[in-house]
């Protein structure tokens, strides 16, 4: 089923995120990267959500609002009711996808522009819901949120309380880095099996699907839920990292940025998000010894890559000699 | 015994202008019914009505005497009522063959979890929807050209993907749009020929045309409508030779010719 070169590449890639980059850390003392590299497997979990509204045919620049419903659905469960954290994230991706189901329903008929510019008013909407409801604390947020706790099966623990672990930091990375490998690989899964192949009948004509038979609101509104579940538990797990979340954890441009992250890597391959957000995230970082033109040229490169990259960085041949996607 | 397909004096406005008046008609199980008119006479509305893609004003049409008016339109195609478009519609950045399987979606068996999931019944569904897509594109003369994508092909090409598109959802009745629309003579005979075929397969076509020849060669009845209403019914024989056909056709001399 699966071509040999596309499973060394497979073997390739988590043998780097399990064990090559966790060593080089160690070795380098760079514990830093340890944040940095999990915040891109968080944004990347996102912005796969984005990717999957692109995919049947909708620019969604609304992710940030359901990354922050997820994160203030962890932090209330957590902090006012005791909720113990790992079971808030899929509670937080439930909640999202029920709510982007509601959402979803009059809005999901939008196309084009219109649908973008309402879900970029989401994410202010989002916003100021946080502000004005008595449950998320307004503007003074939620903080000291306690780490995760042990989660432990007839008395044999399976996850350590993280409070007692002496290098959360890495914690943090292979939790963030799992549920990474989990919904990349739950997201191809679904664009190579016929789900995958009527997302993109809706993408190209939907008309024309509802004619085949197809229930396209139905469809939209799966791929949507889909979509914000992810959005969802990303917040979640952003919000047991800084321990704390506010109205503005998740602004405007972190929205943006999921679709930029999606635009990047390509529209039209799977692991296209996850390339984006590494190389948007890091290229900031490493722009900023520019100082003061940082902005600039990072603005710059990427008006270059979108001009000259339409399909995005995956669609350089060099990634097509060796398996197509990774 | 009642026709297949019943359209009971339906009625379609927009705003002001009444599209569709009033027009009855019926179409019997296996049989080539063609509905011609000048342009703009509301034979695309009329198409449209049928396939639920607009809701009717009033009346209604009747499928195995069953009303399939105002219902979605997907809904209506998994009843065996399915259209294909005037424009050549098609799933552009597909491959010939993966337009045809993906247009089997009606013959699923599997839900989308299943497909997920990859349980066995998905399975038979996508081997199955790969057997008889080949079979369908090798029908319809496709064969050599499967695996392009579907926005390199030439006109010809394009409408007979259009045919396969509507035949893989395993139709009772095809509504074809235009089928022989910019076809030289030749293209349009072999089009013929395929519609024939598309009939002999048990499928029940009722196609809107504007080119005369083709229609007088390929249907069994022929409905005409002009300016919203019924004006004529009958073999082509009896068309050619109607009175009200000939005068909605050449009309005065002022007249925009219609064909």
């Amino acid at each position: 089923m699966f071509q040999r070169n596309q499973i060394i590449g497979v073997a390739v890639f988590l043998l780097t995120v399990f064990i090559v980059v966790p060593w080089l850390i160690h070795v380098s003392g760079r514990w830093d990267f340890y944040y940095t590299l999990t915040s891109v497997a968080l944004l990347s979990i996102a912005s796969g959500g984005v990717w999957l509204t692109f995919y049947i045919g909708r620019i969604n620049i609304g992710q940030g609002a359901y990354a922050l419903a997820g994160g203030y659905v962890s932090a209330v469960l957590v902090v006012k009711y005791g909720v113990s954290f790992w079971l808030t994230i899929p509670l937080a991706g439930l909640f999202c996808a029920f709510l982007s189901v509601l959402i979803g329903l009059p809005i999901l008929r939008l196309r084009g522009v219109y649908f973008a510019m309402i879900t970029l008013v989401l994410t202010e909407v989002a916003r100021l819901t946080a502000l004005a409801l008595p449950i998320t604390n307004g503007a003074k947020g939620i903080s000291s949120i306690p780490l995760p706790g042990e989660i432990s099966i007839f008395g044999l623990t399976l996850i350590p309380d993280f409070s007692t672990i002496e290098n959360v930091k890495l914690a943090f990375y292979y939790l963030a880095t799992i549920l990474m490998v989990a919904s990349f690989a739950g997201l191809y899964r679904l664009v190579n099996s016929r789900i995958g192949h009527l997302c993109r009948s809706l993408q190209q004509n939907e008309e024309l699907a509802s004619s085949i038979g197809v229930n396209i609101s139905y469809l939209r509104i799966i791929a949507y839920a889909i979509s914000s579940f992810l959005g969802g538990i990303s917040g979640a797990i952003f919000v047991a990292i800084s321990r704390s979340i506010y109205p503005a954890s998740f602004p405007v441009k972190d929205s943006v940025d999921f679709m930029l992250n999606c635009f990047l890597g390509g529209l039209g391959y799977v692991f296209g998000p996850m390339l984006g957000t590494f190389m948007i995230y890091f290229g900031w970082d490493v722009l900023f010894t520019t100082g003061k033109y940082q902005l600039l040229i990072y603005s710059a490169i990427l008006i270059m890559l979108i001009v000259t990259l339409p399909n995005g960085i995956l669609s350089l041949p060099i990634f097509h000699k060796r398996g197509a996607g990774k | 015994m009642s026709a297949l397909l019943e359209v009971k004096g339906v009625t379609k406005k927009f705003g002001g202008l009444t599209a569709v008046n009033d027009v009855s008609f019926e179409v019997n199980d296996r049989e080539i019914l063609s509905v011609i008119g000048p342009n703009g006479a509301g034979k695309s509305t009329l198409f449209k009505l049928i396939s639920s893609f607009l809701r009717t004003t009033s009346g209604e049409v009747l499928f195995k005497s069953e009303r399939i008016s105002d219902l979605a339109p997907h809904v209506v195609a998994r009843k065996g009522v399915v259209r294909t478009f005037q424009e050549t519609t098609i799933f552009k950045s597909m491959s010939v063959r993966d337009n045809v399987i993906v247009s089997h979606h009606l013959r699923s068996q599997a839900n989308l979890a299943g497909y997920f999931l990859g349980t066995h019944t998905a399975v038979a569904d996508e081997k199955e929807f790969g057997r008889s897509a080949d079979e369908i594109v090798e029908f319809l003369g496709l064969g050599d050209i499967r695996d392009e994508i579907a926005s390199n092909l030439p006109q010809g090409h394009l409408r007979a993907l259009g045919i396969a598109i509507g035949l893989a959802t395993n139709p009772t009745v095809l509504l074809l749009d235009e089928p022989f629309a910019g076809m030289n003579r030749d293209e349009t005979m072999h089009t013929v020929e395929l519609v024939r075929g598309v009939r002999d397969r048990g499928v029940t076509v009722l196609l809107v045309e504007h080119d005369m020849d083709a229609v007088m060669e390929i249907s069994d009845r022929i409905v005409v409508i002009n300016f919203g209403d019924k004006i004529a019914e009958g073999t082509p024989e009896e068309i050619q030779a109607n009175e009200k056909v000939i005068e909605a056709y050449l009309g005065s001399e002022d007249d925009e010719i219609g064909m």
